[in-house]
């Protein structure tokens, strides 16, 4: 990786902050990171699993040298895991220790106890913390998998930056970390934290982007099968499927493949690796054969005018 | 602002404030077409454009689109609400009260035809029959097409009598589900509970003052899950259906976390409309924008709907689901079976609700009941408010996840009743 980039200073330049990243950004996902970064607003990232919205947060913090903090979200995240937790044992053998000696002043042995060496910080604290490298990167994965509650501590976080440790006094920001969120959208996430957020809705590229994306995440597979991967994958989304292919898997097709030693695409292969691709049962069969022949021979045919066009 | 020059928007001295008011009118008309657009808002988008400057349109659009969408589904709307204000002067100029000097053009290009809840919003005073050909007649035609294509029927609730209105109402809005409550991964202090909260205890410790260590123990909170209601609202299933929707209207209120969805040849979601207090609000809401009242039902095809666009949305944390259905199809079960299997699978309980069961001789022969029998956990009947009681007490008790085939189980219910 080339040398740390300072924070860009227009959409030509994140656009080209995020290429050099290896991401590949059209320009409204562009314009919405770079308004984020100006503004020191969130960024709210939705879309369907597999199109890599967390990725944005792995190669801003790649590319700019700073520090990534990640929060995996899960239901039932509380503060201890999120924020801060004391560290217990060491707490007690203090108490003990003040005992035995007798030094048993009250007071100032809550000052110790609840001191900054008991604390143990997880990562919303650790985003608060200054850095030489710039303000840290911190994500927020998959919001929707966490309740209600943690939702609503992120809300005050995210207003001020600064999080409340009773026993030892409020902890702010120097410099608010680059927030970013992403969410599979398994529940709607309250109007009230989008509103302090910049929304953007990942969806899926078109036929150019993705196969400018496979070029560069799958360089080992040779151009045919490239386009006819991303050819085939395209024509997938356009079928009723539960759950259609995101980028991740047409990367992941298109790296099995070319461990496979293919040239290009026929239908027994198709069949056989289909599973890299699809994730359910009910979809796997119904592509299965017949379907997936019709798929290649559309896809063949739109490639050979292409050809013929280009 | 950028100091580069702009194409569509040219830049003058003065012009920004210029911009920062049509900035105004522009969310002005988007929170009319029903975005939930604040002045702060408003005032973020003033700051975005002056951020981002306009280097070019498609920036501009983004910038906008940044700020001002929030879901997915308002994407839409606020696209066709751009297009149509920042670009078509004509338009702009019938905005009658919202008229300002300063629309900009960069050509008369062609465009969609705006969506209905857009044009009520930039035309708040229009009426049906005036005489504005280019918008009336595509208006019209959506219109004439829906009717065409279903029994296009505007629920009437005043034809209800008034003893039953009253009487279903006091009654209904009274009933509370005590909906069983599931352990959730959260703690909450529990003298008894069976975890010890260290850190309850070491500040209770220090209290004391550390000659003892009082022990503060902590226990799972629990938690209703959420409640997902698919309700049949078909021609066979009118008689009912009225009445649940009342039934659910109160539970909606009742508590967070319940989600509402009717289905006759289509599936809605109505849980914003229920949401509103008054009953009578939340049902005529419901009646104006649901438009398959009393029409056919394609239970399989809408199952299936809400299985590929709703299940991963409201099904998260092991929701029960009630099925709201006499199991009649227009399609004989076709597709169904394969749907409510997923649908079983996907959700901690799922009962089902059938106002037929109350005939002594019902026998499952339709296709649509024996798709849908052996993939439910709790079979009902829903045909009066007594019924409708004792299903508020069954959501009540707590049971075990559900499990494949429970046929017995109905078999000694029957027999029971």
């Amino acid at each position: 990786m080339a040398k740390p980039r300072p924070l860009p200073d227009s959409i030509d330049d994140t656009e080209s902050l995020l290429r050099d990243g290896d991401y590949l950004a059209d320009r409204s996902l562009a314009t919405t990171l770079f308004l984020g970064l100006k503004m020191g607003r969130p960024l709210f990232l939705e879309g369907e699993a597999g199109v890599g919205k967390t990725e944005i947060a792995n190669v801003l913090s790649a590319t700019t040298g700073r520090r990534l903090v990640r929060l995996q979200c899960y239901e039932g995240l509380d503060v201890s895991s999120a924020v801060y937790e004391w560290n217990y044992a060491a707490q007690m053998i203090e108490i003990r220790m003040a005992e035995a000696t007798g030094a048993g002043d009250r007071e100032r042995l809550g000052n110790d106890v609840f001191s900054e060496r008991f604390l143990i910080k997880r990562p919303l604290l650790r985003a608060l913390e200054p850095d030489a490298a710039g303000a840290p990167v911190l994500l927020i994965d998959e919001l929707d998998r966490a309740d209600e509650p943690f939702e609503a501590y992120l809300l005050e976080v995210l207003a001020d930056f600064q999080i409340t440790i009773p026993e030892i006094g409020t902890i702010s920001a120097p410099e608010p970390p680059v927030v970013i969120i992403t969410s599979n959208r398994t529940r709607e996430i309250h109007d009230a934290l989008k509103r302090r957020c910049l929304y953007h809705w990942v969806d899926y590229p078109d036929t150019r982007r993705e196969l400018d994306i496979l070029r560069l995440k799958a360089p080992g597979a040779e151009e045919r099968l490239s386009r006819e991967v991303v050819g085939f994958v395209q024509e997938l989304r356009r079928t009723d499927l539960f759950k259609l292919p995101g980028i991740a898997e047409t990367i992941d097709w298109a790296t099995a493949l070319t461990e496979l030693d293919k040239l290009s695409l026929d239908p027994e292969t198709v069949n056989d690796t289909l599973g890299a691709l699809l994730k359910y049962q009910d979809d796997i069969a119904r592509i299965q054969g017949s379907e997936a022949a019709r798929l290649l021979d559309t896809v063949n045919a739109e490639l050979a005018a292409a050809d013929a066009a280009g | 602002m950028s100091g580069r020059g702009m194409d569509g928007m040219t830049e003058r001295p003065g012009e920004q404030g210029r911009l920062a008011h049509n900035i105004v009118h522009f969310g002005r008309v988007l929170r009319a077409a029903g975005l939930p657009v604040g002045p702060g808002k408003v005032i973020d988008a003033t700051r975005a454009v002056e951020t981002a400057g306009i280097a070019s349109r498609e920036d501009f659009y983004w910038t906008l689109h940044s700020v001002f969408v929030n879901r997915r589904d308002q994407r839409e709307l606020f696209d066709q609400a751009f297009h149509v204000f920042w670009r078509n002067p004509r338009i702009l100029e019938r905005m009658m009260s919202l008229l300002l000097p300063t629309a900009r053009t960069d050509g008369d290009a062609e465009y969609d035809p705006p969506s209905r809840r857009l044009l009520d919003a930039l035309f708040p005073g229009r009426g049906e029959g005036e005489n504005d050909e280019e918008f009336g007649e595509i208006v019209g035609d959506a219109a004439g097409t829906y009717s065409r294509r279903e029994i296009l029927q505007s629920m009437d609730f005043e034809s209800m009598s008034a003893d039953e209105i009253a009487e279903a109402k006091a009654i209904i809005s009274r009933m509370r589900l005590p909906i069983m409550r599931a352990p959730t991964r959260r703690f909450a202090p529990d003298p008894r509970g069976p975890r010890i909260d260290m850190r309850a205890t070491l500040r209770s410790a220090l209290r004391s003052g550390g000659d003892t260590i009082p022990l503060r123990r902590s226990a799972r909170r629990r938690r209703h899950p959420p409640l997902v209601a698919l309700c049949d609202i078909s021609g066979s299933m009118s008689r009912y259906s009225r009445m649940l929707l009342h039934f659910l209207h109160a539970v909606t209120n009742d508590r967070d976390r319940v989600f509402t969805f009717v289905f006759g040849t289509r599936l809605t979601n109505i849980t914003r409309y229920l949401r509103h207090r008054d009953v009578d609000v939340a049902l005529e809401k419901v009646a104006e924008n649901v438009e398959d009242w009393s029409g056919g039902t394609r239970i399989g095809h809408c199952v299936k709907t809400f299985n590929v666009h709703w299940s991963r949305r409201v099904l998260g944390q092991g929701a029960l689901v009630l099925l709201i259905s006499d199991g009649l199809d227009r399609d004989s079960g076709e597709g169904l079976e394969a749907g409510i299997e997923r649908l079983h699978k996907s959700c901690r309980r799922l009962i089902w609700l059938n106002p037929l069961l109350r005939y002594e001789g019902f026998e499952p022969k339709s296709l649509g009941v024996r798709a849908i029998l052996p993939h439910v956990d709790e079979f009902r009947t829903v045909h009066n408010l007594r019924s409708l009681r004792d299903v508020a007490q069954a959501l009540g008790r707590g049971m075990p996840r559900a499990e494949e085939g429970h046929m017995g189980r109905f078999a000694g219910e029957r027999a029971a009743r």
